[in-house]
């Protein structure tokens, strides 16, 4: 079957919708998101320091990943670099062997050391298509809610300048 | 916002009376009566739940005759949840790219 291919992303940008579970006065937060590609390329795109560095951050930003040792109990370190030179580290230990299935790990932003998150990421394949199930639990709600915003205020602004492109786009496509 | 305002912003919101609360009062301002109609709780226990509130700066309260009416204050809530606007930003724009990546790698496979 042929399909036009605008039509074809407008609907994976649909299904694909990122979903953010936080609640209030609970340290942890749940996000998914759905990709059209197997569960073992997405376990790559996570695992493959080459491909996560093709991927993760604002785009503007530089990834550097300093070290990825996909194994248990094997650590990982990467920096992004903004372009005004600064550097944000993140780093951590993971915990069980990285597989398909899920992959265990603890993060810590380096801006704030101290404050260590456990992630518990899990890819569930349906029909060629894989959920991304993302969950974060924090040492407590500050650190959810006050780590996010030391490492990340110019990616932010960054974003809306972007989200103002994206509004300008869709304006003219419509 | 400071952390501690931030503390007492989610502490407030953390119960699901005092969101039920500012659901309602989102609507319209409203008086203790009002509030406490819908709940199967005392008035005195819904007096309690406006106090933590109004020390979260969520909602403020004026008289009128003899009622007092409790009045929703949106802008702590736009700045509690500035944090995961942020966090949203950060992935949405990661997952993005990471869909152009999925397409080219299956591109590379297909070939």
């Amino acid at each position: 079957m042929i399909r036009s291919p605008g039509k074809v992303r407008r609907k994976d940008r649909k299904m694909a919708k990122l979903q953010i579970i936080a609640e209030p006065g609970v340290p942890q937060i749940v996000s998914t998101r759905e990709f059209n590609a197997p569960r073992e390329l997405l376990f790559r795109a996570h695992t493959e320091p080459e491909l996560l560095a093709q991927w993760l951050g604002p785009r503007e930003y530089t990834m550097l990943v300093d070290r990825f040792d996909v194994r248990d109990g094997g650590t990982w370190r990467y920096i992004q670099r903004d372009t005004a030179g600064n550097e944000y580290g993140f780093h951590g230990v993971f915990h069980g062997t990285p597989s398909p299935d899920s992959i265990v790990q603890t993060f810590e932003f380096e801006g704030v050391p101290g404050h260590v998150s456990l992630q518990t990421l899990t890819f569930e394949e349906r029909g060629g298509r894989t959920l991304l199930r993302y969950n974060t639990v924090f040492q407590s709600v500050a650190d959810r809610d006050g780590m996010i915003q030391s490492g990340m205020e110019e990616g932010a602004a960054d974003s809306m300048e972007r989200l103002d492109e994206l509004v300008s786009r869709l304006a003219a496509e419509s | 916002m400071e952390g501690d305002q931030l503390s007492a912003v989610f502490g407030a919101l953390a119960d699901p009376t005092r969101r039920a609360i500012l659901a309602r009062l989102a609507e319209g301002d409203a008086t203790v009566k009002e509030l406490a109609a819908p709940f199967p709780v005392s008035q005195p226990a819904i007096s309690r739940h406006l106090k933590v509130l109004e020390q979260a700066g969520l909602i403020s309260r004026r008289r009128r005759a003899t009622a007092r009416l409790s009045h929703l204050e949106a802008e702590p809530l736009r700045e509690a949840t500035a944090w995961l606007a942020r966090y949203r930003d950060y992935w949405d724009e990661s997952y993005d790219r990471l869909d152009g990546l999925l397409a080219a790698l299956q591109e590379d496979g297909a070939e």
